[in-house]
């Protein structure tokens, strides 16, 4: 078996009944990665049926406006409204390729859910996505997206009705009936081969920015700015820049402030004061209790609503490779209206924060002059809770 | 009481072990000793006593919702060694919790809690052989049972692994799934008791909730049967539940008393 491990985190703290299942997986993954078959075949749906290649665009108007050169890279425009198809069309097509018919998943805000409900469908599988009740209340035109699709979507009860919840009954439904069925993970959390997997079918972003900041502009940028939930779209970019001199900046959320109830976080910032701990299969930083139990955690937007976070992450925070940053609802919520404002384009909330850390530090010029943010979502799905919102004042 | 002394005790009487699982709290802390007393005294051999985790994924929703309970009523694991340091009971007791809860406490600090309050053996669910390492050190140092699980889909390969490092009992999950109850025992079953060729005591678990199913695992050939859901249902409903949870034991165990 390949390492399992980033420095201390990760690894596969999972049931024995999942043990088999991984090692098939990971088999699976190692025989197709380099496939010229699999690949070609991967390539031709990220082209023809997600749009790919993504542009890699100029805000001139946010430039002006907060005096460094900004890049956006526009994941808003892959088909669903968001980068998380990249990953699923990579996992829908080696499970198709290793035999199983039916796909499971969890969904926050309802884009991966979504997207596997794409792919699955395209693909040919029976789909099932879990979902907390929280968040099918909160994201309900995701709900029916993915039900157009013929996607069956499982609202979760149980616990805080969130992200954490739905991972918890997917895990259970894949332990139920792990023969047939793959468990396509959302995120570069879970046990091993899910966070190198997903990095691996993410760094597409971070592959394209490379070759389109050197056409445009003949170098690196200085720096690269993703939002942090689990991690995809900022491991994503990230990835392919880890051994090139650019600073990289995962935006976590940080809710109505960095502040606790007894059995809650009021952020969802396990980056950055996060403890380490082992949660979902795998070793990472969680927000948990003097005890170990777990958090709920808290966020405006549902995809960044979640007590860990990718090991992967953790582990070059550790080592100092990437600065955790935080942001919170308010300034999320302006930087939502202000690129709407500025550029014409309306970001999801999630992304929203990668952009109020740019509106942020720019000035300090810790940013440098060249400055890529990952646009990783389109916002309409979130005008729902922008107009409760204001509504409630 | 170590758990081999217990199996083979059992052995000699030509009994199968019973082991009850309930969750340390549940509904309320007060009541767990009451509990326990009552499925000893229905003939309970061991002792699971789950230490609630909040997010309890090789469980089902009847366990998850005792946890939940469990929780509210303020278990936590400095409340639970001192529950436990406080039974007044002669059979072995198996702590069964998640991995996060002993990494947080610092596992020497667990496994010397485990001592000293009286826990026999670990049944940690999300810690597969191979994340064991410090863990297994540290039990094998002080005394304390770690047991290992295996599963239907476990490979003949894994299950070697897992024997080599398992002790005081091997816990084989009957089926596929969570925790819960189920109403048959199927030849999935049957198919891995015959797999897991040991000397070291089988027990089996996962959705066995009476009688009818218990015989049928120990004609399979478990030296143990492990019953949670059954009584955690029974908990739940806060109907009658001593004399309930009394009964339902005795209704198992005499199929576990062969002649």
């Amino acid at each position: 078996m390949s390492d399992t491990k980033y420095g201390k985190y990760g690894g596969q703290f999972v049931p024995e009944i999942l043990m088999p299942a991984l090692e098939e997986l990971e088999q699976g993954y190692e025989k197709y990665r380099n496939d010229p078959q699999f690949l070609e075949e991967l390539n031709y749906y990220l082209k023809d049926f997600a749009g790919r290649e993504t542009p890699l665009y100029h805000a001139r108007n946010l430039s002006k406006k907060y005096g460094t050169k900004i890049y956006l890279k526009r994941e808003d425009l892959v088909h669903g409204g968001a980068h998380k198809l990249n990953n699923t069309i990579g996992q829908a097509l080696l499970a198709k390729y290793m035999g199983k018919t039916r796909l499971v998943a969890e969904t926050g805000a309802g884009q991966h859910g979504t997207a596997t409900a794409m792919a699955g469908t395209n693909l040919g599988f029976e789909t099932h996505v879990y979902m907390g009740a929280k968040d099918t209340e909160r994201q309900r035109m995701n709900v029916y997206r993915m039900e157009i699709m013929g996607t069956e979507v499982h609202p979760v009860e149980s616990g805080s009705r969130t992200l954490k919840d739905a991972i918890n009954e997917a895990l259970r439904d894949w332990v139920s009936n792990v023969e047939n069925t793959h468990y396509l993970i959302g995120s570069v959390v879970g046990p091993h081969p899910y966070p190198m997997m997903v990095r691996d079918f993410q760094s597409v972003i971070g592959n394209e920015v490379k070759q389109q900041i050197m056409e445009k502009e003949g170098r690196y940028p200085d720096s690269i700015v993703a939002c942090t939930g689990g991690g995809s779209n900022a491991m994503g970019i990230f990835y392919p820049f880890i051994e090139e001199d650019v600073k990289l900046i995962a935006v976590e959320a940080g809710g109505k402030g960095m502040k606790y109830t007894k059995d809650a976080a009021l952020h969802s910032a396990s980056l950055s004061v996060g403890e380490d701990g082992v949660l979902q299969g795998a070793c990472t930083r969680i927000l948990q209790d003097e005890y170990g139990q777990i958090l709920e955690s808290s966020s405006i937007s549902a995809g960044l609503d979640y007590s860990g976070v990718g090991p992967e992450l953790a582990h070059l925070a550790d080592i100092g490779r990437i600065i955790p940053r935080v942001v919170n609802d308010d300034m999320a919520l302006e930087a939502f209206h202000e690129l709407s404002r500025v550029e014409g384009i309306i970001p999801a909330l999630e992304s929203s924060h990668a952009i109020a850390h740019v509106m942020e530090a720019a000035e300090s010029g810790e940013l440098g002059e060249l400055v890529v943010i990952n646009l990783s979502g389109r916002g309409d799905k979130d005008l729902e809770t922008v107009i409760g919102l204001e509504r409630r004042g | 009481m170590r758990l081999a002394d217990k199996f083979n005790e059992l052995k000699n009487r030509n009994e199968t072990a019973l082991l009850a699982y309930v969750c340390a709290g549940d509904p309320d802390i007060d009541s767990t000793s009451r509990i326990v007393d009552s499925l000893i005294k229905g003939g309970a051999d061991i002792i699971e006593l789950g230490l609630p985790f909040s997010d309890p994924v090789a469980d089902g929703p009847t366990i998850q919702a005792a946890s939940e309970r469990a929780l509210s009523a303020g278990m936590n694991p400095d409340r639970y060694f001192e529950l436990v340091a406080n039974l007044d009971v002669q059979v072995p007791l198996v702590c069964m919790t998640y991995y996060n809860l002993i990494y947080k406490r610092g596992i020497e600090r667990f496994v010397k809690d485990c001592v000293s309050s009286g826990i026999s053996g670990l049944i940690i669910p999300d810690l597969p052989a191979e994340e064991s390492h410090d863990l297994a050190n540290c039990c094998s140092q002080e005394g304390v049972d770690l047991i290992f699980l295996v599963a239907p889909v476990t490979t003949d390969e894994r299950i070697e692994m897992i024997l080599s490092k398992t002790s005081g009992f091997v816990y084989i999950v009957s089926r596929l799934g969570v925790t819960g109850t189920r109403t048959d025992v199927t030849a999935a079953t049957s198919d891995i008791i015959s797999r897991v060729r040991t000397d070291i005591p089988k027990a089996v678990g996962f959705g066995i909730s009476n009688a009818e199913q218990a015989a049928k695992i120990i004609e399979a050939g478990a030296d143990g049967v492990i019953v949670g859901s059954a009584f955690v249902d029974i908990i739940a409903s806060g109907d009658n539940v001593n004399k309930r949870l009394e009964d339902l034991t005795t209704e198992i165990k005499a199929v576990c008393r062969r002649d």
